[in-house]
């Protein structure tokens, strides 16, 4: 009785202070506090130790360890696979997100579920998955060497394989929402007005979902560029062949040389932070553009 | 290709033929990607017969591997849900400035990569740190111990379960919640009788995502757990190790434990947004049906 008394009164003043407070419900002190310490001791506070660490160096020692011709090799390696397989996902995620949007077919709840398997298969299992596929030996790797004397597993070519799977869901996943919300009487009014199938599609339906297409393949470039468990297998780790920048600073700390790890881990760090960047203002696009046709 | 119907008429739809062609491209990519490795999963782990299967799922590595996986799943699960859902309450219920900044560092774990994450971690408690005399005098193991394992992977899932409910949260506003507040209910109790069952099947897909991430970690865990066969070998990294050593077939049978796990993630998944969205569907089915018949051209505001 005393407590719903004190909480009604603490109702009354909380909306009297309604236009100065952030709002009227409690716990905004404690569910605030918690996050932004949890954040800051979880996250924020161990991602500085990296450019402290690094400053240790000095500004030119620094830049000789991550300007090391092993490290732009593998600088080049991880952008140009990570482009490479977001480049496949992008054409390919995009019929798979028609197919699964517009036609119906048996099976097709089944492919729906699969299409997140990425998500849940932890990496490292994709990882000996895929090298056991590619190998020479294997279903796939026999087959490609035997014919096209192609080597997959140990080759950059692997890279990619195992990024294009990773990324798979980061392009469906965006552009299905979007492709589901087109209003038909826009494919109506282009059909009526005397566009064919094709023009309808290419100047139509393409535009309202390019902004959704493009934050998808840079979610799945970005995942891709971190990648390591998927990845670690199939490289085999041959320096300047197959070694991306995950495997480099793994390395790094193998010969415990803690200070290069930082200053390549720095790197890709601030990488990120711009890719983030980036991936927000394309969401920011997509939400707009999504205005103007909803 | 007679499968491939659609409930389009003629003029809104492609011909016969490239609805066959798209069809046939992007499950012969759902098939190359998705279907066949996690076969060869399954294939490789019996290769060898039930023998050698049960062998490597029995033998004292990987049950100590087992725990230590399950262990840290529940431990980083319990964490997180407190602190998700307190960022959740935080950001979904209340106005201030730079919400958005703080939505943003929630998700960064995400674009961090997990050697990365891993690497901080161990530049922070290991050996050549400002930290370590200190954790030596009070005899306190943090990396290549269970703890930096758990504090890894608690960086690696923070953002699956606050980012799965900030958007529910926001969409449900908190009319109810005000309700309740006005009807003299205390913080508390609001908070278990009004905000928690809205929000439950968000918290459970968010938990799940969030496990099955904790169990499969691999990169983040690799670099702070040292490999300490039986004391800090998670499955991921007890794979790894057998896999390393060219015991192909335990390698797989161990991964297919993990892979049967992401299996029974994405069912449990997908009976969540089934459970989720039905409500939702029945409320807005009449709105639906009407939108479709009436074709007229909506306001550009709408």
């Amino acid at each position: 009785m005393i407590s719903a008394l004190t909480a009604n009164a603490g109702a009354k003043t909380a909306i009297a202070r309604r236009r100065k407070g952030p709002g009227v419900l409690p716990g905004f002190g404690l569910s605030m506090g918690l996050t932004v310490v949890y954040l800051s001791l979880l996250v924020l506070l161990p991602l500085v130790i990296l450019p402290l660490k690094s400053a240790s160096l000095g500004w030119d020692g620094f830049w000789r360890v991550v300007t090391t011709p092993q490290a732009l090799y593998a600088y080049q390696l991880t952008f140009g696979t990570a482009l490479v397989a977001a480049l496949i996902n992008l054409v390919f995620g995009l019929v798979v997100a028609w197919v699964l949007v517009r036609y119906q077919f048996p099976g097709k709840k089944i492919l729906d579920a699969m299409v997140d398997l990425p998500f849940a298969l932890p990496t490292a299992v994709a990882g000996i998955a895929l090298t056991a596929l590619y190998v020479k030996t294997g279903w796939l790797g026999g087959p490609l060497n035997d014919w096209f004397d192609w080597q997959v597993a140990f080759t950059p070519i692997g890279i990619v394989v195992a990024m294009v799977f990773i990324g798979i869901p980061f392009v469906v996943r965006t552009v299905q929402p979007v492709l589901e919300d087109v209003e038909r009487e826009i494919e109506e009014a282009a059909a009526s007005l005397g566009a064919d199938r094709w023009n309808t599609v290419r100047r139509v339906l393409l535009p309202t979902i390019v902004p959704a297409l493009l934050t998808g393949f840079a979610l799945a470039f970005a995942r891709a560029i971190g990648e390591y468990g998927s990845v670690v297998f199939i490289a085999g780790n041959r320096p300047m062949v197959t070694e991306i920048a995950p495997l480099l600073i793994m390395s790094k700390l193998e010969q415990f040389d803690y200070v290069g790890a930082a200053a390549i881990a720095t790197v890709m760090l601030s990488i990120s932070f711009v890719l983030l960047l980036f991936i927000n203002l394309l969401q920011g696009w997509q939400l707009r553009r999504g205005r103007r046709f909803a | 290709m007679n499968a491939v119907a659609t409930d389009r008429p003629v003029h809104l739809t492609e011909p016969r033929w490239v609805r066959g062609l798209l069809l046939m491209v992007a499950l012969g990519f759902l098939t190359l990607f998705l279907l066949l490795p996690l076969i060869t999963v399954f294939v490789e782990a019996f290769k060898k017969g039930w023998a050698v299967y049960l062998a490597a799922l029995t033998e004292p590595d990987a049950w100590s591997a087992i725990q230590l996986t399950l262990w840290v799943a529940v431990v980083s699960l319990a964490i997180n849900l407190i602190f998700g859902v307190a960022a959740a309450w935080a950001i979904a219920k209340f106005e201030f400035r730079g919400k958005q900044l703080l939505i943003t560092l929630i998700d960064l774990p995400f674009s961090v990569s997990p050697v990365v994450a891993g690497l901080v971690f161990v530049l922070l408690f290991g050996s050549q740190s400002w930290l370590w005399p200190f954790l030596q005098d009070h005899d306190l193991k943090i990396v290549y111990a269970v703890p930096g394992v758990v504090l890894a992977t608690l960086f690696v899932t923070f953002p699956f379960i606050a980012r799965e409910l900030i958007p529910l949260m926001q969409a449900q506003g908190s009319e109810e919640e005000q309700a309740a507040l006005t009807l003299g209910a205390s913080g508390w109790q609001i908070f278990w009788r009004v905000t928690l069952p809205n929000i439950k099947w968000g918290l459970l897909y968010g938990a799940i995502l969030c496990n099955a991430r904790a169990m499969g970690e691999f990169g983040a865990v690799s670099v702070v757990s040292g490999h300490v066969r039986g004391l800090t070998n998670t499955l991921t990294l007890h794979v790894e190790i057998l896999y390393g050593e060219y015991q192909f077939a335990a390698s797989f049978a161990v991964a297919s434990l993990l892979a049967l796990l992401a299996l029974v993630t994405l069912v449990i998944k997908n009976v969540v947004e089934w459970r989720s969205a039905r409500p939702e569907r029945v409320a807005s089915a009449p709105q639906t049906a009407f939108a479709s018949s009436v074709v007229a051209p909506r306001p550009a505001t709408a």
